[in-house]
């Protein structure tokens, strides 16, 4: 196919992509109103909100290639900006929640600046450490609360500062358009320079680096978007559970749990991580409540089985069996 | 603080970082053969320590005794690891990386939920062996036998697994870690070399585990915090050294004691993680990595 033609092919498929999340967004938004079940709910939000942290971490590690471990840095960052902004300072989180972006991608790019001289396994363990460090600083850190953590008090009924207690759908719209917003920044991404820059890096990172491609700097952009987007998603949580403590924000398993949806949907994809946080969220919900409620291990243990059966059987993630295995081949993935 | 107290701590920092370094040498040893990090390191060691635990407490065999059979039974895990897991998880065309990062994730999750139904949470320790509760005494010094003898255990275990790579199967896994693809045109199996890799790796975690176990509490969760040391121990050595692994091993022992010691022990995880960083900076793959 010549060049034009395969560009054609190329922008009407975005456009319709383009059209899908916009039907997709609708669809989600009516089936809102009709729910009135507050686990139905809570299931829900939480499924939006892995989908908008997976979409963070998939433009790190899926289009850029870089397998972060230690995301639940900047969700945990995220969570307390926004938090001690309120509680503090009065900053209401509806604004606190875009300083808490801010502030986790500046540690996304901290982080980054070292640990990108790293490559494969070396780069994962980095991250995992770095998460460490920080989960155990904050642990000790008194002023910000060490380890009893921060209670939020409740105010009022507000918009802006983001604190709704008669019903649980304000949330619900507040992390669909969380997700909204992820996944629209990954649809522009996907078809800007940088998004075939990332895809360079990561598919050769020496082929890319002799067609005068700056590697650094790319990777860095990448941080900076993923770290604010997952910083954007700690204060949201923060708010809608109002408390937060280093167990609950900042550990291993959050980490894992932010990119395992990417992973579970299709890394590097648009529909990925939506996919994946669909899959994931109800999955570890129901085994948790249905089976875990006596810490008997049953839940973890159907979960951790479902993980190594998704990986091995379908590496290209979930994904690949709507799209078929030809087009993710293809490239443009 | 006295410099006896001092001495104290340095040498107990030394004993625990001789079996950081066993840990992290069983995790290097399958990397530098196949690129594969195994997640689920730290549920291996969990899973050695239950064993000891339910063994001693069954048939009353000690810890030093059943080194041995603990060693066999993780030997005869990680031969079934690699051929129901990690076999399948090398095959895959696509995003083999992840793949192999999450499907051990998988197991790493799986076998914590398996011991938390069979074993409860439930923190348990061996109170009454040979070695509990007994102690050396050179001059200022007093030195708790099990770690001690743990301590000794880990370098022998270090020494056999130097005799091991001298040996005809140690160039077979040298060679197959070298280039995968050559080594099948000189007859050696890589499937079994693999397989024998992840035997030898597991039983090395064995080991540490059964020693382990003469001391230290065991719980469905007791693997992951040795499991990041080792990750750390293994990226600062470099991954695929014994020697790092060792090395690496003494160091964060002793770097984790003295924070302990003179800063705060709470803070003792985030001096180790720091030396770490520091080090990464300047090496970026470790002090004897080459791979």
């Amino acid at each position: 196919m010549p060049p034009s033609e395969a560009g054609t092919a190329i922008a009407r498929r975005r456009r319709l992509e383009l059209s899908a999340g916009l039907v997709l967004l609708a669809a989600l938004a009516l089936l809102g109103l009709p729910i009135h079940d507050v686990y139905t709910q809570n299931l829900l939000i939480i499924a939006l909100l892995y989908a908008g942290l997976a979409q963070g971490w998939n433009i790190l590690g899926g289009y850029c290639g870089q397998v972060s471990l230690g995301h639940a840095l900047y969700f945990g960052i995220g969570a307390y900006v926004s938090t001690l902004l309120f509680v503090r300072l009065g900053v209401p989180p509806g604004l606190g929640m875009f300083a808490a972006g801010g502030v986790a991608g500046a540690a996304a790019l901290l982080v980054g600046w070292p640990a990108f001289r790293l490559s494969g396994h070396y780069y994962a363990i980095a991250t995992l450490v770095v998460g460490e460090i920080g989960y155990l600083l904050f642990l000790n850190w008194d002023l910000l609360g060490g380890a009893s953590g921060i209670t939020i008090p409740f105010k009022a009924e507000s918009l802006i500062d983001l604190q709704f207690r008669t019903s649980k759908l304000p949330f619900f719209y507040l992390t669909l358009a969380y997700a909204a917003l992820a996944w629209t920044l990954a649809w522009l991404l996907e078809g800007s320079r940088l998004g075939f820059v990332w895809r360079a890096v990561r598919d050769d990172m020496v082929a890319a680096r002799s067609l005068g491609v700056e590697i650094l700097p790319s990777k860095l952009a990448a941080a900076a978007i993923s770290g604010g987007l997952t910083g954007m998603g700690g204060a949201i949580y923060a708010q809608y559970v109002g408390y937060i403590d280093p167990d609950s924000v900042m550990t291993i398993e959050i980490s894992i749990l932010i990119a395992l949806p990417a992973v579970i949907g299709g890394v590097g994809t648009l529909w990925g991580p939506l996919l994946g946080a669909a899959v994931q969220v109800p999955i570890s919900e129901l085994t948790r409540s249905y089976l875990g409620g006596s810490g008997s291990g049953v839940d973890l243990m159907i979960y951790g089985g479902l993980i190594m059966l998704v990986a091995l059987a379908r590496p290209e993630g979930l994904f690949g069996l709507i799209a078929g295995k030809r087009r993710i081949d293809a490239g443009f993935s | 603080m006295t410099p006896a107290l001092v001495m104290q701590v340095a040498l107990g920092g030394l004993l625990m970082g001789l079996i950081y370094a066993l840990v992290a040498a069983g995790l290097s040893l399958i990397f530098g053969l196949m690129d594969v990090v195994n997640f689920a390191h730290g549920e291996l060691l969990m899973l050695a320590m239950y064993a000891t635990f339910f063994i001693h407490r069954g048939f009353g065999l000690d810890p030093i005794v059943q080194l041995p059979i603990i060693a066999l039974l993780l030997f005869g895990m990680g031969v079934v690891i690699y051929h129901g897991l990690i076999a399948r998880a090398l095959s895959v065309r696509f995003n083999r990386g992840m793949v192999q990062i999450f499907s051990t994730f998988g197991l790493a999750i799986f076998l914590r939920g398996a011991a938390q139904f069979a074993f409860g949470g439930d923190f348990r320790a061996i109170n009454h062996s040979w070695l509990a509760g007994r102690t050396l005494r050179l001059a200022t010094l007093s030195l708790p036998l099990p770690q001690l003898a743990a301590g000794l255990v880990c370098l022998l275990a270090f020494a056999a697994l130097m005799a091991i790579s001298r040996t005809e199967f140690g160039r077979a896994l040298e060679a197959t870690r070298e280039d995968r693809e050559a080594v099948a045109l000189i007859g050696i199996d890589r499937d079994r070399i693999f397989a024998l890799g992840w035997g030898l790796g597991c039983a090395t975690v064995g080991c540490a585990g059964a020693m382990l176990a003469g001391f230290y509490y065991v719980s469905p969760d007791v693997g992951a915090n040795f499991a990041l040391i080792a990750y750390v121990t293994v990226a600062l050595g470099g991954f695929g050294s014994l020697l790092g692994a060792l090395v690496a091993g003494l160091i964060i022992g002793e770097v984790e004691a003295l924070t302990a010691l003179f800063l705060e022990p709470s803070l003792k995880q985030v001096g180790m993680f720091a030396i770490y960083l520091a080090v990464l900076l300047f090496r970026p793959r470790g002090l004897f990595g080459t791979l």
